[in-house]
């Protein structure tokens, strides 16, 4: 893929994936303020202000309604802001729209495509409305239609391909001007898990070659997997944003669950660990900072308990994401911090 | 503006909608010009025999350019509207409002497909109109620009129609209520001389009455208006009409909350 000047590549991009120059210290997005209250009076944003790297892989958590869509519409030119600013690669887009847009890649979280459409059309003339001349078009809806296993279904409509094939039709098809910044909105909801952790590689690869990439999930072993950098949105307002290795480290204590070979009667007594047996005769062990867990098996091994098997009760992001959206800890586990 | 963008993104829109006209041509094509063999038949050859003359032609040959005229506008419109809001419904007038191409190129776009279906329908019907009567064409350059321009303003008042429409319904409320009566009063059928002064009068507020008399012109030679009037109207209407699409699309009036 060679930058060759093309009038659809994002024009502050001194190059596109592969050779990355990064100018000063401009951010590949920048959001300043950011304020929505839809017609009907909701507020889905009250001032949001976050910086992405470029480069980076950052994911944009949150639960239902907490305004990641309304962020993310309004990078995208979906919607109306009601005050605030956003910059993409440097350009704004109250004074620079058309070079915002051409460096951003959407994959929405609902299906935006016209079903009666054919693949191949649907990505190739999403390349012409980013200039890309129907030759050239043509080449790259065969390389991304192939890297997203979809070419033998091109001259199909869309309508005749499955749920996940048609997530997959979305990424190709924000893939085909090969943006710079590719905003992913829940891409794997309703996806298997074969083909998830294939996207999980595309992705990864994608981002390896200098493409920065924004998630949204509510697959938070995804946004773990995959993310360097967390934000956490909650009613409109940011709760957390933080490098994923910090958030993670900020974690005081960890749950596990613990399959006994032998049932016990009653919890035993793990001397600096909290110890509760489950109505399924497992054991639900917490792990706290200061403590390793070669501690709770040597606690183990003193009370002559076997353990099978061992799995965490909650992914870790999750149980923050519980603390910090719900104010309260995942499950009986009490916040130890 | 990037203009080889805009360029390659124009082409793409109305390639995009060439091949929607073609993939349901059940829909686009082959109805008007049923439709229009009817008229033919039954106003020109059935009940136009016992008209006699009108203007000077026997009745056929007088509605023959009224006819087109009216397959080629209400096409133009009916285009624009349902592919806009087609597009609006199906949420994929996303992939062009995420793109960097101007809200101009999205329009143009749109009316070039109108202008496109108007016409090919409108050469359908002139073929059709062959069967029954002589069609000679006077002005060649008056009777192309005159239908160029008359298409181009029904399409562009689709694609109003298409911003603000909010359901099915709302797409064809202005093609049934407002469109057909325009144009069923707009001289296709009668010359506005047989009509009594009042109506004579009303009639010239009927911008269809411009266009299909200009076109009238062209072919047969006759009008009931000043060409020169017609063409004034016809492009104010263009010039406006797309002042106003453009300024619904930059403030996302009906597209964007
Ligand atoms: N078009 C709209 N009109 C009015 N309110 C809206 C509109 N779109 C979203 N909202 C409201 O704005 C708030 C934020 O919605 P948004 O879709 O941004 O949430 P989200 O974080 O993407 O949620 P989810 O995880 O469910 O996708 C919600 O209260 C929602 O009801
Ligand atoms: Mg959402």
């Amino acid at each position: 893929m060679s930058p060759d000047g093309q009038a659809a590549s994002c024009p502050a991009g001194t190059a596109t994936r592969g050779a990355y120059t990064i100018r000063g210290s401009m951010h590949a997005l920048s959001i300043r303020n950011l304020r929505k209250t839809y017609p009907n009076g909701i507020e889905a944003l009250k001032g949001i202000d976050f910086d992405v790297a470029p480069g980076d892989f950052y994911a944009l958590l949150g639960p239902n309604g907490a305004g990641k869509t309304t962020a993310i519409g309004i990078i995208c030119s979906l919607v109306n802001k009601t005050i605030g600013t956003v910059q993409i690669f440097g350009h704004d887009i109250d004074t620079d729209l058309a070079a915002a847009k051409a460096c951003i890649g959407l994959v929405p979280q609902e299906l935006n495509m016209n079903l009666f459409e054919t693949v191949q059309n649907i990505v190739t003339n999403q390349a012409g409305y980013y200039g890309i001349p129907r030759r050239k078009a043509l080449q790259r809806a065969e390389q991304y239609l192939q890297e997203l296993r979809l070419w033998d279904r091109r001259h199909e409509p869309a309508r005749n391909l499955s749920g996940g094939m048609k997530r997959r039709l979305m990424i190709a098809r924000a893939l085909i001007h090969e943006p710079r910044l590719l905003i992913l909105d829940e891409p794997t909801a309703g996806v298997d898990i074969e083909i998830r952790r294939s996207m999980w590689d595309f992705l990864q690869r994608i981002n390896a070659a200098g493409t920065t990439i924004i998630l949204t999930t509510h697959y938070l072993e995804e946004a773990e997997h995959l993310c360097r950098h967390v934000a956490i949105i909650d009613k409109g307002t940011i709760i957390e944003n933080a490098r994923m290795s910090t958030i993670l480290r900020k974690l005081q204590r960890e749950v596990f669950v613990l399959s006994l070979r032998e049932p016990l009667a009653s919890a035993p007594v793990l001397p600096g660990f909290e110890a509760a047996l489950r109505a399924d005769g497992e054991l639900e062990v917490a792990v706290d900072a200061d403590h390793s867990l070669n501690d709770m098996f040597q606690a183990l091994n003193d009370r002559n308990i076997a353990v099978v098997s061992l799995r965490n009760k909650a992914n870790r992001l999750e149980e923050l994401f519980m603390r910090l959206v719900e104010g309260k800890s995942a499950g009986q586990a009490e916040a130890a911090g | 503006m990037n203009l080889s963008l805009n360029f390659v993104a124009l082409k793409t829109i109305v390639r995009k909608e060439v091949v929607r006209v073609l993939r349901i041509w059940v829909q686009t094509i082959f109805p008007p010009a049923i439709t229009m063999t009817l008229y033919f038949i039954i106003f020109g050859n059935l009940i136009g025999r016992r008209i006699g003359d009108m203007g000077g032609y026997d009745y056929m040959q007088y509605i023959a350019p009224g006819l087109i005229m009216m397959s080629v506008i209400t096409n133009s419109y009916g285009n624009v509207v349902s592919s806009f809001f087609g597009a609006k419904f199906g949420r994929h007038i996303e992939e062009m409002l995420v793109s960097p191409m101007s809200n101009a190129t999205i329009i143009l776009g749109h009316v070039a497909g109108g202008l496109i279906r108007g016409l090919l329908v409108g050469a359908l019907v002139t073929v059709v109109a062959l069967a029954f009567t002589r069609v000679e064409v006077r002005h060649p350059l008056i009777t192309l620009s005159m239908v160029l321009l008359s298409s181009t303003v029904f399409a562009l008042a689709g694609f109003i129609n298409a911003i603000f429409a909010k359901k099915f319904d709302d797409i064809s409320i202005i093609p049934t209520f407002v469109l057909t009566p325009l144009t069923y009063l707009g001289g296709v059928f009668y010359s506005i001389s047989l009509l009594p002064e009042f109506w004579q009068r009303l009639s010239l507020a009927n911008p269809i009455l411009y266009m299909v008399n200009a076109f009238r012109y062209g072919v047969l030679g006759t009008s009931d208006i000043s060409i020169a009037t017609a063409y004034a109207i016809v492009l104010l209407f263009v010039v406006v009409l797309f002042a106003v699409s453009l300024a619904l699309l930059n403030r996302g009036i009906g597209i964007r909350e």
